[in-house]
C-alpha cells in the first residue's frame, strides 16, 4: 500500500544543465506514493538571466489580492520583470490560481531604514505577505531558482508548469499523499525561503517545539504543515547561525546521546553535547525522509531512525536522492553506485565550479 | 465549658480481641495517641491519621475511621470553617498546617490530555529504541560559532556557561533540614546521587555530613540565611535564591524552635531552641537591580556556578520571571500554588497564588516572545504528583520538575499536614531521635530511586506513544497536549487546544 509521499532529487555537481523532463520522468514511476493532492518541482538555475535578482512566484485566489501584493511588492521592491508562469491547461490540474513571477531586489532605501540584509528583509516580506494578505501567497523567493506546485499528480504539476522547457543543475520533486493538513496549493511541496526548498515525507512529532522556537526568531508557520518548519530550520541554522551544513544536520536529526558519550575525541563530545544543549528546540523528531535544494548543491537527510526510506546513488558527477531506487533507475539505468544513507546522516551533492 | 469544644476528626478503634498487647502502637505513635492501662487505651483526638500504628500493628488490630459525626450540613459554612472558628475563638492565633493546599480548587493537569501516534506517524517503542530523558539545566547560547576545522571536522568556538547535567527531567524540590530530619536529607542525596539528577537543601543550610554529595546537591539561600557560609555556597553544583514559596508566597519559611536541636542548630547557625523565621522579603532584595546584584555576588562566591531563582506563582508571574531571567539567573524555578511546606498559615496555602500549570505556561512563552527562553532553564515544581503531570508540565514548557511532596509519600508519608508540630511519626518532618530513626536512609533512598524510575518509565512509554525519542522534542510541543473541561479563555492561555481541535 502506499503510505507515503515520494521524493526525488538530481544535481550535476559539474553545473551541466538538466532538463526538467528528467525530474518529471522519475517521479513519474513513484505516482503511486502520491494521491493526488499535491505534487511540485524546484529547479536551480533555471533563471540565469536574473540570476542576481530574486525570482518572487507568487500565487493569487483572486485580483484584490494581486493588487494589493503589488502595491507591496512596488513599495519594498525595484521590480526589474512580472510576468505571468506559463502553464499549460490541463484536465488534471482544476482551478488554478493567479500565478505570477517578480523579478525584483529590495529597494536599498528601504534596507538602510530598516537596517536589514536583503536576505533577512526579502524573508520579512515574505512572511509579511502570506500573513496579511488574504489569498495570496509567496511560494518561493530564491535567486535563479523556482519552485512549481499544485494541487495534482507530481508529474501532471511538472507539465502544467512546463518545466520541460527549463533547465537547471538541480531539481527536486514530490509527489504528495496529506494526512494531517488540507491539500491545498500552497500546502503542496516544496517548501521555499529565499534559496532553501525542501521536500519531506513524514510528520514532524516535534511540530509544536520547532514552530515555537522558530517564532521566536520571527519565523511565522502559517501554512499549517510541518514541512515549512524544516525549510525555516535550514535557513536559520546556516543562513542565520552560520552552522556548517553537515552540522545543522547534526542539529536536526541529533546523534543519540550514548553514541556521543562513546565518542574518544573529548572535543567531538563537547561539540555534540553543547550542539543538543542549545538546540534541543530544532531537533526534529518524528519520521521524515527530506530533500533540499539550496543555491550550491542538494541534500537528503533521514530522521534519526530512519522511519521513512531514503536511497541515493551516484554516477559520473551527477547524485541522486529518492524514496525509491526505481525513481531513480527510471532517469540513471546504470549508476556507478547505489546506497541506502544511514539514519540521520546527510548525504550532500555540492557545485564543483560556478554555474 | 471544654477547651475547644471540638470533636476528634478520626476516632481510633483497637480490637482487643485481636490486640496481644505488644505496645508497638504506644511506640509507634507520634502523636502519643496510645496509652496502656491494663489493655491499650486510644485518645482519638490526638489522632492525625498517620497510619503509623495501623502499618506496625502485628495483629491489624487497629482501625481507624473518619468521626461520622453529623453537623447541620450547610453549603456556604462548611464544617471545616466552622472548626476553624471554634479553634481561633479559643486560640486567638493564625490558623497553621503543613503540606501544600488542601481546598479543591480546580486542578488543571486534570482537564489536560496527551496525543499518541497513529498510523501517519509511528509510535516507537521504549523497550527496544533509545529514548532518552537526559535534560540540561542553566543557560545556553542564544546560537554556536562552529568553524570547520579543514580536516573534515568541527571546532566549536562558543564557550557554554556552566549547566547541570540530569539524567532525568525530575528533581527533588527544597526541603530544609530542621523541617525534615537529616535521614530525609541522606536519603534524598543518596537517591539524587544514583538517579543522576539532585535534591534541593531547602534553607536551613546543608550537614557537613552530606558536602560528600555536592555533585547531586543545590543549595539554597533564603532570606534568612539560615547555614550560608562560603563553603556552603560551594558544596552543591548550583545555588538557589529562595525568593518564593509556593505554599507561601509572600511570606518567609517557619521553624517553630522545638524542631531546632543542636544539630539542626550547628547546620542552622543559630541558637538552640529558637524560631528559626524567615524574613518576609529578602533584606537585600527590595527590587530586580538588588536581586541581580545577588545572583552575581553568588556566581563570584561560587566561580559561576548556575544561579537559580525560586519563585511563588503569582498572578504576575510572567514578567517576574522575564525580569530574573534578564537579572542575570540561569535557572528560575516556578512553585506553584499547591506545593508544600512544613508550616503555613492555612490562610496563605489555600488562598495566595495561582495554579503551577497556568504559570508555567505564561512564564515559557512570555520567555519566547522575548526571544530569551534559551537564558533561563524552568523547573515547575508545586503540584507534580505523577508521571502524567511530568510530562504535561514539561509538554507545558517546563525543562524539569521538581518533586518534594512525593518524594516524602514515597518515604512513607501519609500527607496528615501536621509537620510543623514536629510529632512526624514516619522519622520525615521531625527531629525527635526516638521518631528521626525510624527512616532508614537506605530504605528511603531506594524508595525515593523506585519512585523516580518507575516515572522515567513512564514518561519513556509517553514520548514513545508520542512518537518522540528525546525529551527535548516534548518540551514546549503544546500543540501534543489538548484540553477537555477547561473554559475558553483559560484554553487559551495556556496556549492549548480543546479536545476536537
Amino acid at each position: 500500500m502506499p503510505a507515503a509521499c515520494g521524493l526525488s532529487g538530481v544535481i550535476s555537481q559539474d553545473g551541466h544543465p538538466i532538463g526538467g523532463d528528467v525530474i518529471i520522468e522519475s517521479m513519474r514511476v513513484i505516482h503511486d506514493r502520491g494521491n493526488g493532492l499535491g505534487g511540485g518541482f524546484a529547479g536551480y538555475g533555471i533563471y540565469p538571466r536574473y540570476r542576481e535578482l530574486y525570482a518572487l512566484h507568487v500565487m493569487f485566489e483572486d485580483p484584490p489580492g494581486k493588487e494589493l501584493c503589488e502595491e507591496l511588492l512596488e513599495r519594498d521592491l525595484e521590480i526589474e520583470a512580472a510576468e505571468e508562469i506559463p502553464t499549460t491547461p490541463s484536465d488534471e490540474i482544476v482551478e488554478p490560481p493567479l500565478l505570477w513571477r517578480y523579478f525584483a531586489a529590495p529597494r536599498g532605501e528601504k534596507l538602510s531604514a530598516e537596517g536589514l540584509e536583503a536576505d533577512d528583509f526579502m524573508v520579512q516580506l515574505v512572511m509579511d505577505i502570506n500573513t496579511t494578505v488574504p489569498g495570496t501567497f509567496v511560494f518561493s523567493s530564491g535567486k535563479n531558482m523556482g519552485v512549481f506546485k499544485a494541487v495534482g499528480f507530481a508529474e501532471d504539476v511538472g507539465e502544467f508548469y512546463r518545466l520541460p522547457d527549463y533547465t537547471g543543475y538541480t531539481w527536486i520533486g514530490h509527489g504528495r499523499f496529506p494526512t494531517n493538513t488540507p491539500g491545498w496549493w500552497g500546502g503542496a511541496h516544496p517548501f521555499n525561503i529565499l534559496d532553501w526548498a525542501i521536500v519531506h515525507n513524514g510528520e514532524l512529532s516535534s511540530y509544536g517545539i520547532n514552530k515555537r522556537y522558530l517564532e521566536m526568531f520571527g519565523y511565522q508557520c502559517t501554512l499549517l504543515t510541518d514541512t515549512e518548519v524544516m525549510a525555516y530550520l535550514f535557513d536559520l541554522l546556516i543562513r542565520k547561525h552560520n552552522l556548517p551544513l553537515e552540522v545543522a544536520c547534526t542539529v536536526m536529526a541529533a546523534p543519540f546521546w550514548k553514541d556521543i558519550d562513546f565518542d574518544d575525541d573529548r572535543a567531538q563530545r563537547h561539540l555534540y553535547e553543547s550542539l543538543r544543549m542549545t538546540y534541543g528546540s530544532a531537533l526534529v523528531n518524528g519520521p521524515f525522509a527530506v530533500i533540499a535544494g539550496f543555491s550550491r548543491g542538494m541534500m537528503g537527510l533521514n530522521d534519526r531512525i530512519k522511519l521513512r526510506p531514503l536511497v541515493a546513488a551516484c554516477k559520473d558527477d551527477l547524485l541522486y536522492v529518492s524514496s525509491e531506487e526505481s525513481a531513480i533507475r527510471q532517469i540513471c539505468p546504470r549508476p556507478d553506485r547505489v546506497w541506502a544513507p544511514k539514519a540521520g546522516r546527510p548525504v550532500v551533492g555540492e557545485l564543483k565550479g560556478d554555474v | 465549658m471544654p477547651g475547644d469544644m471540638l470533636p476528634s476528626e478520626f476516632i481510633v478503634d483497637v480490637d482487643h480481641q485481636r490486640c496481644r498487647r505488644c505496645k508497638r502502637c504506644i511506640l509507634n505513635c507520634g502523636f502519643g495517641v496510645f496509652d496502656f492501662q491494663s489493655m491499650t487505651t486510644a485518645d482519638s483526638s490526638k489522632c492525625v491519621a498517620c497510619h503509623r500504628c495501623v502499618v506496625f500493628c502485628p495483629e491489624e488490630a487497629i482501625t481507624i475511621t473518619k468521626n461520622p459525626l453529623a453537623f447541620r450540613e450547610h453549603s456556604s459554612w462548611e464544617v471545616y470553617l466552622r472548626k476553624n472558628i471554634w479553634k481561633q475563638a479559643q486560640s486567638s492565633g493564625m490558623m497553621l498546617t503543613g503540606m501544600g493546599n488542601d481546598l479543591p480548587w480546580l486542578n488543571v493537569f486534570d482537564h489536560i490530555l496527551i496525543d499518541a501516534c497513529q498510523v501517519t506517524n509511528p509510535s516507537i517503542d521504549p523497550l527496544r529504541e533509545p529514548m532518552e530523558l537526559r535534560t540540561y539545566l542553566g543557560r545556553k547560547p542564544d546560537s554556536l560559532e562552529i568553524k570547520a576545522d579543514g580536516d573534515g571536522g568541527f571546532d566549536l568556538e562558543t564557550k557554554l556557561e556552566s549547566n547541570i547535567k540530569l539524567d532525568v527531567p525530575i528533581i527533588f524540590s527544597g526541603m530544609s533540614y530542621g523541617s525534615v530530619s537529616l535521614n530525609t536529607h541522606r536519603a534524598l542525596a543518596v537517591a539524587a546521587e544514583k538517579l543522576g539528577t539532585v535534591m534541593n537543601t531547602g534553607e536551613g543550610g546543608l550537614h557537613e555530613e552530606l558536602y560528600p554529595y555536592a555533585g547531586n546537591i543545590i543549595v539554597q539561600c533564603a532570606s534568612g540565611r539560615f547555614g550560608v557560609h562560603p563553603k556552603y555556597l560551594n558544596a552543591g553544583v548550583a545555588v538557589e535564591i529562595k525568593v518564593g514559596q509556593g505554599a507561601k508566597p509572600g511570606i518567609g519559611g517557619h521553624l517553630p524552635g522545638e524542631k531546632i536541636g543542636r544539630e539542626v542548630s550547628g547546620t542552622r547557625m543559630i541558637p538552640v531552641g529558637t524560631d528559626a523565621l524567615s524574613p518576609a522579603p529578602h533584606h537585600d532584595i527590595y527590587s530586580i537591580e538588588d536581586l541581580r546584584q545577588l545572583i552575581y555576588a553568588l556566581k563570584e562566591a561560587t566561580g559561576y556556578k548556575p544561579v537559580s531563582v525560586k519563585i511563588a506563582t503569582v498572578h504576575n508571574v510572567a514578567a517576574i520571571a522575564s525580569g530574573i531571567a534578564r537579572a542575570g539567573a540561569d535557572i528560575i524555578y516556578l512553585d506553584g500554588f499547591r506545593g508544600g511546606t512544613g508550616a503555613s498559615p492555612a490562610v496563605i496555602r489555600d488562598h495566595v497564588g495561582i495554579p503551577l500549570e497556568i504559570a508555567l505556561a505564561v512564564v515559557d512563552q512570555r520567555l519566547r516572545e522575548e526571544g530569551i527562553r534559551n537564558w533561563v532553564s524552568i523547573i515547575a515544581a508545586g503540584g507534580i504528583r505523577s508521571s502524567a503531570d511530568v510530562a504535561k508540565a514539561i509538554a507545558l514548557g517546563a525543562d524539569a520538575v521538581g518533586i518534594g511532596t512525593a518524594a516524602l509519600i514515597a518515604l512513607g508519608c501519609r500527607l496528615c499536614q501536621k509537620c510543623y508540630t514536629g510529632n512526624c511519626s514516619w522519622g520525615i518532618a521531625t527531629q525527635r531521635p526516638e521518631l528521626t530513626g525510624r527512616l532508614d536512609v537506605d530504605w528511603g533512598a531506594e524508595r525515593l530511586v523506585n519512585l523516580v524510575n518507575s516515572w522515567s518509565l513512564e514518561l519513556k512509554e509517553v514520548l514513545g506513544a508520542l512518537g518522540i525519542n528525546a525529551v527535548e522534542s516534548l518540551r514546549g510541543n503544546r500543540e501534543r497536549l489538548r484540553t477537555l473541561g477547561l473554559d475558553a479563555t483559560t484554553s487559551e492561555i495556556l496556549d492549548v487546544k480543546p479536545a476536537g481541535r
